[in-house]
């Protein structure tokens, strides 16, 4: 449906977000196709209603939740968050959704719980960039509990004021602002918690290049490139490279997570 | 058939081949002018004149083993196809230098210095700019027997361009790979011409 709404939130940015041309047509979506446009090319096939998220593991009600249950509509609320992709670009996104904190309360979190991990679909039929085993699907990704019940992430169902387009991570999502935009999965269906660290795509096809937290962290370079800088999408050709900010500028918010930890150990 | 298509040749003008080499740049000005690069121009352009730089090299290096297996003679436009291929790596260097990293000199140098990518990238774009500059008769007759030494510094050009290539992404694509196949290939045709030859 068109013309979701979402209560505005404190934790917006007021930076103005880029068009949506721009979100839609620029996505890393490896499950339609490594090209940035391929997603937008490719992911007409995702079926995506009816969709239902199956939450298992260390829960008291495990089972298969629909998503208008986990993200009901009255519910939403506008983030308008940066996102810092790992390849050293970044934009602005007015998404809507709901703290995944709440979510996993539904289903009622286990003392024993540490970890929480996430899958996206795995369907090459509906996702034809699965054909071809560049990563070993389905994708995968996880946070430690107490990054996954921080207020600033959220499961996200729109963006714009309108249903999540498919190639941006329909129906539903993760979206974790002050870590590289891979963390935050897309089409997810499945959450499990765990009392391990659960392994993560892109750390399992390189762990030197990628760790389990990928913070955004300017004094940490990927191996191959730097992370000091970045370009943001629409500024034009002439828009130059703006210094990235410690954990993506949410600093503030979500330091503390991380005190007495060596982070460029946990990159 | 070969014959006639030599004799067809022999009469074509190399300045042919330099307009139809100029054309994808023609075409990317075009596209970059009319907004038709998508939501990030600077990638675009970058990549495009990269990826153009690797398919003219691996042009030039193409035809040797073309003559020798085919008897198809290209040797006229090979110097040519050489320099429109540096003209290319000159316009993506430039393009980075201008557009991506927009002239931060400090973290360019270090980059340049650290990144195994763009070492590859590097090295192959100064071996590139010394056969560019030795590619005229004056030089050839001045270096006599070292051009040719010289002028084999094409071999890892190539291998180190594909690297440069493959080694800026995350992941194994297809047409970085299939360009390194081609350039291995290529190299390996020659090491069997010579070893012939020699047996010859």
């Amino acid at each position: 449906a068109l013309g979701l709404g979402g209560k505005p939130s404190a934790f917006s940015t007021d930076e103005k977000p880029n068009s949506l041309q721009e979100i839609t047509n620029y996505n890393n979506f490896y499950e339609f196709g490594t090209g940035k446009t391929d997603p937008a090319q490719n992911s007409g096939s995702l079926k995506t209603s009816p969709w239902s998220v199956q939450i298992d593991g260390l829960v008291d009600r495990p089972g298969s939740y629909g998503v208008e249950d986990l993200v009901p509509e009255a519910a939403l609320e506008e983030r308008i968050y940066r996102l810092r992709c790992v390849e050293a670009w970044s934009m602005v996104i007015p998404w809507l959704g709901v703290p995944l904190s709440g979510v996993l309360d539904k289903a009622g979190v286990q003392s024993g719980a540490k970890f929480v991990a996430f899958e996206t679909l795995h369907d090459p039929e509906q996702m034809p960039g699965q054909r071809s085993r560049i990563i070993d699907w389905p994708y995968r990704e996880g946070l430690r509990l107490d990054e996954a019940m921080h207020p600033l992430t959220i499961l996200a169902t729109g963006l714009y004021g309108r249903v999540l387009p498919n190639q941006n991570g329909a129906p539903i999502r993760l979206v974790v602002p002050w870590k590289y935009g891979f963390k935050s999965i897309k089409s997810i269906v499945r959450i499990t918690l765990t009392d391990k660290q659960p392994p993560t795509s892109w750390q399992m096809l390189q762990p030197s290049e990628y760790g389990f937290y990928a913070n955004v962290n300017p004094q940490v370079d990927h191996p191959r490139w730097s992370q000091a800088t970045e370009r943001r999408i629409g500024s034009g050709l002439f828009g130059g490279r703006q210094d990235t900010l410690m954990f993506n500028g949410y600093g503030e918010q979500v330091a503390g997570l991380y005190t007495g930890m060596d982070l460029a150990k946990n990159y | 058939m070969v014959q006639h298509l030599n004799g067809w040749l022999r009469r074509l003008p190399v300045w042919t081949v330099w307009l139809l080499g100029l054309i994808p740049l023609a075409l990317l000005v075009w596209d970059t002018l009319q907004g038709n690069l998508g939501v990030d121009p600077v990638r675009d352009i970058e990549h495009r004149l990269g990826r153009t730089a690797i398919y003219f090299l691996l042009a030039t290096l193409a035809v040797t083993p073309l003559l020798r297996l085919t008897r198809l003679n290209m040797m006229r436009f090979r110097q040519a196809l050489g320099l429109i291929c540096f003209t290319y790596a000159l316009c993506h260097l430039a393009a980075w230098v201008v557009f991506d990293m927009a002239f931060l000199w400090a973290q360019m140098l270090k980059d340049v210095a650290k990144r195994p990518y763009l070492i590859f990238g590097m090295l192959a774009f100064v071996m590139l700019l010394a056969l560019a500059v030795t590619s005229n008769r004056a030089s050839i007759r001045r270096m006599g027997a070292r051009w040719r030494q010289l002028h084999r510094l094409i071999y890892p050009a190539a291998i180190l361009g594909a690297l440069h290539w493959l080694w800026a992404l995350k992941v194994w694509e297809s047409r970085p790979v299939v360009v390194f196949c081609g350039i291995l290939l290529l190299l390996l045709l020659r090491l069997r011409l010579i070893t012939a030859a020699v047996r010859r």
